[in-house]
């Protein structure tokens, strides 16, 4: 098994929201915090486009690196999770995650900042899987019910792929390759080098 | 006279004493320690009574809904 990924495909995200109101409902999310949201680039102009955002479940993960209590962890399977009984809503995730995954309820008066809550893959947390403690502290567990997220699931135009990385990265080429276009999308060229362009050659580790 | 001179001494072996540690090179640069989980122990979603611990099977149910995403080639 690789890594727990998510793919999202800007040429045919129609910016519906269906992915973050699959999420809301799923995961009984609190009102302010938004786990998975979309963002449009360009809004209103020809060539706008838009882009479904949670957390990355990264592979090196900046939240984790800077936890002061260590409440993060990885599974198995890649995926990003944390121990809430352990997290004392400092933010300091907030400001490491280049994606603004980790959310902060309102948890009393006066703007008082709760425990973090971010996208967990549908995947719950450390209790007892599909327990109402561990639905009522970290939502849905689709994963060990041998389901995706609801989110990419739920997506109408299958925009938003989940699943295994290897698996959706040729889910992803096959349609680059059918629609013959897609290569020149943002963010693809940076990582790869435009079309007949070499990569950004790797730097050397110091 | 002789006492003036004698904390002179005293003071300029003090001062001599407190000052040369403030010319030695310490190293200022904070070393990353990667943290390590204190957290509570998780269950792998194939531990769930589903699966009965088979991963296999679990393995095969996600890859199945995956490829479900590819629209070319499903059928």
């Amino acid at each position: 098994m690789a890594r727990m990924k998510f793919i999202c495909d800007a040429e045919r995200c129609i910016e519906c929201n269906g992915c973050v109101t699959a999420c809301k409902n799923t995961n009984d999310v609190p009102w302010g915090v938004n786990r998975r949201r979309v963002v449009t680039i360009n809004d209103g102009q020809p060539g706008e486009k838009s882009i479904s955002v949670a957390c990355m479940h990264c592979s090196d993960a900046p939240c984790m690196a800077v936890c002061p209590v260590d409440c993060f962890y990885r599974t198995s399977e890649g995926v990003v999770l944390h121990d809430k009984d352990l997290c004392i809503g400092c933010g300091y995730c907030f400001y490491a995650c280049p994606f603004g995954a980790p959310q902060f309820p309102q948890a009393g008066a006066f703007g008082l900042r709760g425990k973090m809550d971010k996208c967990t893959f549908c995947a719950g947390g450390p209790e007892k899987d599909n327990s109402a403690e561990e639905y009522r502290k970290y939502g849905a567990n689709r994963l060990s019910q041998g389901k995706l997220p609801a989110c990419a699931e739920m997506c109408s135009t299958k925009a938003l792929l989940a699943g295994d990385g290897d698996v959706i990265a040729d889910i992803y080429r096959q349609r680059v390759l059918t629609r013959g276009k897609g290569s020149e999308v943002w963010g693809w060229g940076t990582a790869y080098g435009k079309p007949g362009q070499q990569p950004p050659a790797a730097q050397p580790k110091s | 006279m002789k006492i003036a001179k004698w904390v002179g001494a005293v003071a300029l072996a003090a001062v001599a004493v407190l000052g040369l540690p403030g010319c030695g090179e310490q190293q200022q640069v904070v070393v990353y320690k990667q943290g390590k989980y204190q957290g509570k122990p998780d269950t792998a979603p194939w531990d769930s009574p589903q699966w009965g611990g088979e991963q296999a099977k679990w393995e095969r149910a996600i890859e199945t809904r995956t490829l479900n995403q590819n629209e070319y080639t499903r059928h």
